[in-house]
């Protein structure tokens, strides 16, 4: 077995020198110069210390030993994160780039290990908010497990972004024997959800102010890396998983549906909502099912593992409120219908574009 | 949600849907065809696909989607007014959400945003007035629409402009209003319509005497109905039980909410404000007289159509779009050539299937599973 060794001195041989005393970033701090060497150690040296980051290459560096320790396949994902405003309840940007990136690992039955920060900030932003975002980026990091091995900033005119827009990428391994993928899905099958829906898509609107409601909605940003392990150790042979992100759980479902060319049927009863949530929704036209969520995954299973799925996440704190929503049938390829509370049955399609609030 | 879900009950429903058959029955044999109800307003068809009512009604029962969604029955050309008005240099165009996505000629209002135009959307135009507020330099306009439901709401923001002497803010005005067009589409000829549900928030500001003459001249029976899915059902096993006994009168399920008289102090806003038109112009529809609201004479220097040269062209509906027959009832939404075809709600050739209040865009997303279930035995065939 060949160990384990960075390839990179551990200990840093920079340290922060000056920091930032100005309180705002400037056009200075993306300059290649002095300036934007003191923002990047001030705000994201200081927060994401590790040894991988520090020796500050132009590329973080990795033994593929240590890699092939966790499984026989990588995952490589990429998302961004552009969120409005940058602190809401429940988190803020930073946490989000963090476990969004982690997530698109985890569903694909990955090992999360490491990310990339790339951060594009528009100048006149406060210093001090930077510092609290990277902070939360790497307590969100810590949390997960994964260590943020590399970055990137820029600094563009007011105006040519919306105060900062963050990218994060992320390497993870895939554990042997596992096979996810949303083609997998047979008639029969049975669909899960790991808990409350919408909450963060509802979050996010009531926290922009111009709706003047006020919630006690909270979003449910976290990590679900631990979740979908333990998820996984209970039931190898899940067929599918995915975060049920922007387009919310619809979207999942009618990406399942399509792909594996069978139809699905949902119970609107079985559905985990929260009150609020509903309240919310029926205020502003909204349909629930369509909210953004970015702690929620949608499950499939074989019929015989169900039952031991929904045990295994109801065990684990991100799972407390995991349901069985549904099943995967032999009806119209495609299709996904709900079973309405009053009693009816309704055809849920995928959204054209943003949900549009009705007139009236 | 308390006083929400009691209007959502399972076990009510089906102890109304028993009584609905039993009427259905001997009212079909009666006629030998289907029965036909209209829905007047979108947020009623919006109810019906979002709960699955309509399969759940016996089969002898049909819904005729009416032209009650505002957004859906606004014509090309206005929609090129709005574009024109959005790009004018200096003006921040305000709009409620929905209305963003319908297709002019050229382009919606999503499209000119795209290109620079500073469109924004806005859910009262009390927002709109504030932004006006915030942005003395600019000129702010709203995109008044819809009916009586919205129209006391644009007059009292109309006479708050002028009390805080706000001078650059003024409205783009497309209010309709529902009693000439339904008189029109009772005279149709191509009509066979057993009764109505009647709009309920239109009611609440209007009341219900102005139905009056639906019973009176036409012998149609109307419910003035709820939006939530008792509320549907409720009002469908009233207009049955009138036809079983040879009634026809206006009758107000919705009581809770919509008084006799109406409310008279948004109906004083609005004739403050507003006077009808001779006529006005209907998506699929043509023009009907006396169906749309221009702003008074005295309101002129808040109203965007004196304020700014609006083109004014009348575009005439694409060729291959049959919105008409679909909102006169004259035929189902898939029934038109272009259903599902080249008009979808990504690419709406017509209105009906751009707002979700659309009776087209309701079939799309929520679909109408036996109603498509039949068009594809159909095109089999």
């Amino acid at each position: 077995m060949i160990k384990f060794e960075p390839t990179l001195p551990i200990r840093p041989q920079r340290k922060v020198r000056d920091g930032i005393h100005v309180p705002k970033v400037t056009l200075a701090h993306g300059g290649g110069g002095k300036a934007m060497r003191d923002l990047i150690d001030d705000v994201f040296v200081s927060a994401f210390d590790n040894p991988a980051l520090v020796p500050l290459e132009d590329q973080a560096r990795f033994t593929l030993a240590d890699l092939c320790r966790h499984g026989d396949r990588l995952a490589f994902t990429s998302d961004s994160f552009v969120v409005d405003p940058l602190e809401f309840p429940g988190g803020d940007i930073g946490k989000l780039a963090v476990c969004g990136t982690v997530n698109d690992l985890a569903v694909g039955g990955a090992k999360p290990l490491y990310l990339s920060c790339s951060v594009i900030i528009e100048e006149g932003v406060e210093v001090a908010a930077l510092r609290k975002i990277a902070r939360s980026m790497a307590d969100s990091a810590t949390a997960a497990g994964v260590t943020i091995v590399t970055g990137d900033t820029k600094v563009v005119d007011r105006g040519s972004c919306d105060k900062l827009f963050i990218n994060t990428a992320g390497i993870g391994v895939i554990r042997t024997g596992i096979d996810l993928g949303a083609h997998r899905a047979e008639a029969g099958d049975i669909i899960l959800v790991n808990g409350l829906l919408g909450d963060h898509g509802a979050a996010i609107l009531a926290a922009r102010g111009d709706l003047h409601l006020e919630t006690q909605i909270e979003s449910d940003c976290s990590a679900l890396n631990g979740l979908i392990e333990s998820l996984l150790d209970a039931c190898p042979e899940v067929r599918f998983i995915r975060d049920a992100t922007r387009g919310g759980l619809a979207t999942v479902l009618n990406e399942i549906a399509e792909a594996s060319s069978v139809g699905i049927e949902i119970d609107e009863k079985a559905t985990p909502l929260r009150e609020e949530v509903k309240g919310f929704c029926e205020i502003l036209g909204l349909d629930p099912l369509y909210l953004a969520n970015e702690g929620k995954i949608v499950i499939v299973v074989p019929p015989g593992a169900a039952e031991r799925a929904r045990a295994a996440l109801q065990a684990h704190p991100l799972g407390k409120d995991a349901s069985i929503i549904g099943r995967v049938t032999s009806g119209v390829a495609g299709r996904v219908v709900m079973h309405t509370n009053f009693g009816g049955k309704r055809i849920v399609d995928m959204l054209v574009g943003e949900q549009l609030p009705r007139i009236c | 949600m308390k006083y929400v879900d009691e209007f959502r009950d399972p076990d009510k429903a089906s102890s109304l849907l028993r009584a609905i058959e039993a009427l259905t029955k001997p009212l079909v044999a009666a006629r030998g065809r289907p029965l036909r109800i209209m829905e007047v307003c979108g947020g009623h068809t919006h109810s019906i696909f979002k709960y699955g009512i309509a399969n759940m009604l016996p089969a002898g029962i049909e819904f005729i989607h009416g032209p009650g969604c505002p957004v859906c029955v606004l014509p090309m050309g206005r929609v090129d007014d709005c574009v024109a008005l959005a790009e004018t240099p200096g003006v921040i165009f305000t709009t409620f959400g929905d209305a963003m996505r319908v297709p002019g000629s050229k382009k919606s209002l999503l499209q000119a945003k795209a290109d620079g135009a500073d469109v924004r959307m806005v859910y009262s135009p009390l927002d709109a007035l504030a932004i006006a507020r915030e942005n003395k330099d600019r000129e702010v306009v709203f995109f008044g629409l819809g009916f009586e439901t919205t129209m006391p709401s644009t007059g009292l923001t109309i006479l708050q402009a002028e009390t805080e002497g706000i001078s650059n803010f003024s409205l783009f005005c497309n209010h309709i209003t529902i009693i000439p067009t339904i008189k029109a589409i009772l005279d149709s000829p191509d009509l066979q319509l057993d009764g109505f549900l009647g709009p309920g928030h239109v009611s609440m500001v209007i009341g219900t005497k102005p139905y009056e003459f639906i019973a009176r001249h036409y012998r149609r029976p109307l419910v003035v109905a709820g939006f939530e899915p008792l509320d549907v059902l409720h009002s469908v096993w009233l207009v049955l039980k009138q036809l079983a006994e040879s009634r026809c009168e206006i009758e107000n399920q919705y009581g809770r909410i919509v008084p006799t008289d109406g409310n008279t102090a948004a109906l004083a806003a609005i004739s403050r404000v507003f006077e009808l038109r001779e006529f006005f112009e209907w998506r699929g529809l043509g023009s009907i007289d006396h169906s749309g609201v221009r702003m008074r004479e005295t309101y002129a220097r808040y109203d965007a159509e004196c304020k700014f040269a609006v083109p004014s062209l009348r575009i005439a509906d694409p060729k291959s779009c049959q919105c008409g027959e679909v909102l006169k009832g004259v035929i189902k939404p898939w029934q038109c050539k272009v259903f599902g075809t080249a008009c979808t709600p990504q690419t709406p050739l017509g209105a009906l299937m751009v707002s979700s209040e659309g009776a087209c865009a309701a079939y799309y997303q929520y679909g109408d599973l036996e109603g498509l279930r039949d068009r594809h035995a159909a095109d089999a065939a």
